[in-house]
């Protein structure tokens, strides 16, 4: 009798989405419960006069009609986190080392995709694709910034972290923010001497900036951008792609065995300077497509832009627990929820006393309490010795 | 011919330390320094030439007691001189002293105990932010906003108070270490380095935000103006009387403000490198070392590791708010602008440069890092920007063209990352490797790479 869910590569690719799904919903439930919860704490408080008074609703209805927006926004920017999270999951699996340079092959990326958008929107192409056309100059953006982010990747590992393998472990860290820091700056060289303009802004192409219609609760209508739902499909089958490829074929056992052990994986012969280098190549074309999936949200990327999402994805692997690769996932969303959830309530909720400009600050908390109380992760295997 | 260099430099070294050759040369150098600095005041090549002879009194082979009066002369007649005509290298100067004492700190949390702390300039933030609230008139003003300052708002404290805050900022940034390195009791290596990241972003966004619900920190804008100690006049009235044929003018009273904090801060130094060596030399000293190469095995010998690393942050973290204090009484001003991540990295950078745990090496780094950011960097670019309003041209490329993004000044990340790197790869121990680690790392058989350096400290 065969398997509910199939058996073998298809089950590779089934599992994650229901993964995902689960991960989504339970998350995106447990914070609106809280939320309601907490709402019908604040009925009567001074934060619910004060929307009655300037609003017309009550705390609980703001709280309640505003929801799917939320869940919405933290779901997408959430996916996001989760491509950058899997970038450093993976290469911390690998070599138990933190990439701090992911952030900036996040950026470069970005820079890579809009570069390119730019340059096709300057011969005209954009202007004339229609629908279809724009999504499929998307996807081409979104290649470049794979390629070119995990070439940089590949390049950084070669000439960075690879003389340094066998030293002791802070050695390589500190390299790493080296490299961050002039990958940095490498950028902001290049992208103002060509127009003396240090960032980038994407061109408005297509009918991204659209917003769908998903369903209407009594006249308030629940809508989403188009962007918004390309970054989650986007995310959603280049995870799907990066689970199968680890899971189910033959280079995927390679990185597993290396992360595992990489001398008894050399004794079997297998190349552990390649499977290394396809690490950080993968990892890095991640990161580089969640840059252009970023600049398609946001628009407006800067040589900096890397640093918040890429250490808020670093606290999304912590907290699945690094080196997990559905623990970056999970992680991610939930702090693009958690995220999310704060930047639309914190507010409010506290009459304007703590905005949200404190929710960059949460995931910082997040990361700090993770790793006293748990440095383990959500879904963390035993990986205290290594840490 | 790398080996002929070699010989060669010790050749001229044996005939420097030879008999009385260093007092002549110390002095030469000393006098040579200075005289190109008081005739041109404005010359950077001359003001590096000084730092070099003045450098002079430490690597020559002199007698302990002559160096000690050499140092003190320089430090205390020759630079205020200087200072006097070009009141610009006491900033340098401040700076190089501001930025040596938050290295040593930092030195003894990454170099002595090897934690790697990414956040160290929360408790500069901490200890610049103390002095900012109290000696300006923000007590007075948390129920206001931002840009609705009332006139007249007297000041909270007397300006006086600076002193005693001094050592406040100690305590409080000591005890704020103490506080982040609890967590340290918990994770080690690269997380710690993430943990205190953290630490520092959040410190600097609170600085950033809590202009509300109580306006404590006057949010991005920051606090001005804040107190400086008072100047009597008698002193400055003196110091005119003696040293006005030398200087050529009377200096003005900010003038003496820069040559007071110039002098605090010297001291502030000179006690942190104190403290530095002693706990170096001393049992804690080589307990943090123990701990830092093998943690068990320091357990083992009866070490308690949580104490020391405990120990090594609140040391660390009390450096940094003392000199946070007497920053923001020497700027006036204080932003969270100041404290970034960037910054952190500067210092660490520094560290990395001049040899993790080599107090000498450490203040060395600091001296070329800051000399860089504040005086190489932006003479450079102060030169572009006079090509750019020329009308020169090289090989048919006008200067004019060229972006003006393209500022040295500010591309600190590129040199902080290079160094960083490169440092990493081919000199981990540094420019000038403390004698330990270089001891530590001879032992090893793949360290003779390393051989030989940091043979020249004395």
């Amino acid at each position: 009798m065969r398997n509910i869910m199939g058996t073998g590569p298809a089950r590779e690719i089934i599992m994650p989405i229901v993964q995902m799904a689960i991960f989504v919903a339970g998350a995106g439930a447990l914070c609106s419960v809280i939320m309601i919860i907490l709402a019908t704490l604040f009925q009567g408080s001074g934060a619910d006069h004060l929307l009655q008074s300037t609003q017309g609703v009550g705390i609980f209805a703001y709280t309640v009609g505003n929801l799917p927006q939320v869940l919405i926004d933290g779901m997408t920017i959430g996916f996001v986190y989760a491509a950058i999270a899997l970038g450093y999951t993976m290469v911390y699996g690998v070599l138990q080392f933190i990439n701090f340079a992911h952030s900036e092959i996040f950026a470069i990326g970005a820079f890579a995709g809009v570069e390119s958008l730019i340059a096709l929107n300057a011969v005209g192409s954009l202007a004339k694709a229609g629908t279809i056309g724009s999504f499929g100059y998307f996807g081409l953006a979104l290649l470049i910034g794979m390629a070119v982010a995990g070439g940089t990747a590949v390049f950084v590992e070669r000439v960075a972290y690879r003389p340094l393998r066998n030293s002791p472990k802070l050695v390589p860290l500190i390299s790493a923010i080296g490299v961050s820091f002039a990958l940095q700056d490498i950028i902001r060289l290049t992208e103002s001497l060509t127009t003396g303009q240090f960032y980038r802004v994407i061109p408005t192409f297509g009918n991204f900036d659209d917003r769908l219609t998903l369903f209407t609760i009594g006249s308030k209508a629940i809508d989403i951008q188009v962007k918004s739902l390309v970054v989650i499909l986007a995310a959603v089958t280049m995870l799907v792609a990066l689970n199968y490829l680890v899971k189910a074929t033959k280079v995927g056992k390679a990185i597993r065995a290396v992360s595992q052990d990489p001398n008894t994986a050399a004794l079997l012969g297998i190349g552990v300077n390649g499977v290394i280098s396809l690490t950080f190549l993968v990892g890095g074309s991640l990161g580089g497509a969640a840059g252009v999936m970023y600049a398609l949200k946001f628009t407006r990327i800067d040589p900096f832009v890397g640093f918040m999402p890429g250490i808020k994805a670093f606290a999304a692997a912590v907290l699945g627990g690094i080196g997990n690769l559905t623990g970056a996932l999970l992680g991610g969303i939930v702090l693009g929820m958690i995220e999310s959830f704060a930047g639309a309530y914190l507010g409010t909720f506290t009459q304007g006393a703590f905005g949200a400009e404190y929710k960059d600050m949460v995931a910082f908390l997040i990361l700090i309490l993770v790793i006293i109380f748990r440095p383990n992760g959500l879904l963390g295997e035993n990986l205290s010795q290594k840490a | 011919m790398k080996e002929q260099i070699k010989l060669k430099i010790n050749q001229f070294m044996t005939f420097v330390n030879k008999g009385r050759n260093p007092y002549f040369f110390s002095i030469g150098l000393l006098l040579l320094g200075f005289s190109v600095v008081y005739l041109s005041p404005r010359s950077i090549p001359g003001f590096l030439l000084f730092v070099f002879s003045a450098s002079s009194i430490y690597w020559l082979k002199l007698h302990k007691s002559v160096q000690l009066a050499l140092a003190v002369f320089v430090a205390i007649i020759l630079v205020p001189i200087l200072g006097g005509r070009n009141v610009f290298y006491l900033e340098v100067i401040f700076q190089i002293a501001v930025f040596s004492a938050l290295a040593l700190g930092l030195n003894i949390v990454v170099g002595f105990s090897g934690l790697l702390n990414f956040g160290y300039m929360a408790f500069y933030a901490v200890g610049a932010y103390l002095w900012a609230f109290f000696g300006s008139q923000q007590p007075y003003l948390l129920n206001t906003t931002v840009t609705t300052k009332p006139l007249h708002t007297p000041f909270f404290m007397a300006p006086d108070y600076f002193y005693l805050f001094i050592f406040l900022g100690v305590i409080v940034a000591a005890v704020l270490g103490l506080i982040l390195g609890l967590p340290v009791l918990r994770v080690r290596g690269d997380y710690l380095a993430v943990i205190s990241l953290a630490f520092g972003e959040i410190v600097r966004q609170l600085a950033n935000n809590l202009d509300k619900p109580w306006n404590l920190t006057n949010g991005p804008q920051g606090i001005t103006p804040v107190q400086r100690p008072t100047m009597p006049k008698g002193v400055l009235n003196m110091f005119n009387s003696i040293f006005d044929p030398v200087i050529g003018h009377r200096i003005t009273e900010n003038q003496a403000y820069n040559i007071l904090f110039y002098l605090i801060a010297l001291m502030v130094v000179i006690a942190v490198i104190v403290i530095t060596y002693r706990l170096d030399d001393s049992k804690v000293g080589r307990a943090w070392t123990a701990v830092r190469e093998d943690e068990l095995s320091a357990g083992a010998m009866g070490i308690n590791a949580n104490k020391l690393k405990l120990g090594a942050f609140t040391v660390g973290a009390s450096f940094a708010g003392a000199m946070g204090v007497l920053f923001a009484a020497s700027r006036t001003f204080v932003s969270p602008e100041t404290f970034t991540f960037l910054q952190s990295v500067g210092v660490l950078t520094m560290v990395i440069l001049g040899g993790i745990g080599s107090i000498t090496g450490v203040i060395v780094g600091a001296t070329v890092v800051t000399l860089l950011n504040i005086q190489v960097l932006q003479s450079f670019s102060l030169y572009l920007s006079q090509l750019r309003q020329s009308d020169a041209a090289i090989l048919g490329f006008h200067w004019k063209n060229l972006s003006n993004q393209l500022d040295p000044a500010k591309y600190q990340r590129l040199i902080f990352g290079v160094v960083l790197v490169t440092m990493m790869i081919y000199r981990p121990a540094g420019l000038i490797p403390a004698a330990r680690r270089q001891r530590e790392l001879d032992a090893e058989p793949d360290a003779d790479e390393l051989e030989g350096k940091g043979a020249d400290r004395g």
